[in-house]
């Protein structure tokens, strides 16, 4: 068990049992990013879903933007410990986009605009667990939180919303992404404190 | 990633607070003994983790400001006047207590002191920290294959810089190429306070095409983070080559 800290007694906020342990509730909108925000136009954007065969959708912006969109209402998860919550988002979801595709794949790796890459069963990105989100709190998707375009998987850390985000390969093989490979968890449930590697 | 980025799993470890150092009136260094430390790398950080009589507990992470250094580190901590865990840790906590830390973690906003690149440092605030950890680590280099370093780093006004006399020793000792921007208050005689700028990174950094490119590390509130990187790509800085580290609100 924990050692006590002599003298401390903490300042509980509201949020209560909606934090995941070791959190705590932040009102503004934290940045974390390995490098510089890269500048990315809607005019050149391109979004590409790859399949383990190899075959490729693609939508450039006027298309995507054009794809059945829905809102949503989440709570999100930093493993740098900030949590915040009932934050609004417009995107579309990845069933959408998988819609029809033939695929035996059950792993995915996001890659973003800048080389990021991270890695998320395709099973965490179906069944409306997840979205490619292009406006915050109703106004576009500002930069430094990813925009154009980012993608929204909001049960895992934050990390594994991709900023930025340019295409999703389908794998047949699970494969460690960016921080994965830097000490990252592999999976990244927040409400299992999958911070670090062997939590 | 080299060696200690590379650990497994990251225990919950006992750490002692053997002395601490005021660095400016809002700013303290905690000195701490964590037996069977595992060793970091500069740039690293460590979760530390409160715990209140009830069991409530809360978490922040803090960048290490030491260089690698067996069982003993510091951390650098800016307090945070509304904060729950700053004031704790500079205004409460005392030597002989104890608090629980993990890591290291990150194995990226990490300097390898086997590169032979030259280095650039851009710091706001108390984003300094983990790039002292760095200036320490290449400090210990035998002279003659140190790496040149140069670190720019912004406060608000002389007052507000941490590490303040061991960087103008650095400076004179060990060949550090130090600037400052003052944001809102410069000392007589120097420029007028401003923001990071252009002809700051021209002056102070490193050309962005030399025969070995820099490898350049900013760290500090995310707008100043922003703000500096962009001039970074404007000065011909690869963005593959600057890596980031924000800390603090966003203020949107
Ligand atoms: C990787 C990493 C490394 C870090 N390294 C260091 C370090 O070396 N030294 C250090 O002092 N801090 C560091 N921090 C920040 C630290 O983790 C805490 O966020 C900070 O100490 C504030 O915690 P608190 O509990 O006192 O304030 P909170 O109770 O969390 O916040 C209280 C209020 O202060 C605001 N606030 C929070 N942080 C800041 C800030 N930095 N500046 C201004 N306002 C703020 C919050 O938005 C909130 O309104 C680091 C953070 C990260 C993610």
């Amino acid at each position: 068990m924990g050692i006590i800290s002599r003298g401390f007694s903490g300042r509980r906020r509201d949020g209560g049992e909606k934090l995941p342990p070791g959190q705590y509730l932040v009102t503004d909108f934290p940045v974390l990013s390995a490098g510089p925000t890269p500048k990315v136009s809607t005019g050149t954007w391109q979004f590409t879903l790859k399949t383990e065969k190899g075959q490729t959708r693609s939508w450039d912006w006027a298309a995507f933007t054009a794809l059945p969109s829905e809102q949503i209402t989440t709570d999100i998860h930093c493993v740098t410990k900030w949590s915040k919550l009932g934050t609004m988002w417009k995107g579309v979801a990845i069933d959408t986009l998988l819609d029809g595709v033939d695929t035996g794949a059950s792993y995915t790796m996001a890659r973003s605009y800048g080389g990021y890459t991270t890695n998320v069963p395709l099973a965490d990105l179906r069944a409306g667990k997840a979205w490619i989100a292009y406006e915050f709190g109703g106004k576009p998707l500002h930069p430094e939180h990813g925009g154009p375009a980012r993608l929204l998987v909001p049960h895992l850390y934050f990390w594994k919303s991709a900023k930025w985000v340019t295409g999703i390969d389908l794998m047949e093989r699970d494969e460690p992404g960016f921080w994965e490979q830097l000490g990252y968890h592999n999976y990244g449930d927040p409400w299992r404190e999958q911070r670090y590697w062997g939590d | 990633m080299a060696r200690a980025a590379v650990l497994g799993r990251l225990t919950w470890q006992v750490a002692t607070l053997t002395a601490t150092r005021d660095e400016t009136a809002t700013a303290k260094t905690l000195v701490l003994d964590v037996p069977g430390w595992p060793g970091h790398l500069a740039g690293q950080h460590v979760d530390v983790r409160l715990t209140a009589p009830d069991g409530y507990t809360a978490e922040r992470s803090y960048s290490i400001a030491s260089p690698p250094d067996g069982d003993r580190l510091e951390l650098t901590v800016q307090r945070i006047a509304d904060g729950e865990v700053s004031p704790y840790l500079t205004e409460t906590l005392e030597a002989g207590d104890q608090l629980e830390l993990r890591g290291p973690i990150g194995g990226w906003f990490v300097w390898d002191p086997d590169s032979a690149a030259p280095v650039l440092l851009v710091a706001g605030g108390s984003g300094v920290v983990p790039l002292m950890s760095m200036i320490r680590a290449r400090a210990r280099a035998g002279s003659g294959n140190k790496v040149p370093f140069r670190l720019i780093y912004s406060v608000r006004t002389p007052a507000d810089a941490l590490y303040a006399d061991e960087l103008t020793k650095r400076a004179r000792d060990d060949s550090l190429g130090l600037s400052y921007v003052y944001t809102r208050m410069a000392p007589p005689g120097g420029p007028a306070p401003g923001r990071i700028s252009a002809t700051v990174i021209a002056s102070a950094g490193w050309p962005a095409r030399s025969p070995e490119p820099p490898a350049v590390f900013v760290c500090g509130p995310t707008g100043f983070v922003e703000a500096a990187a962009r001039l970074l790509i404007d000065a011909g800085h690869a963005p593959a080559r600057i890596k980031t580290e924000r800390f603090g609100p966003t203020g949107t």
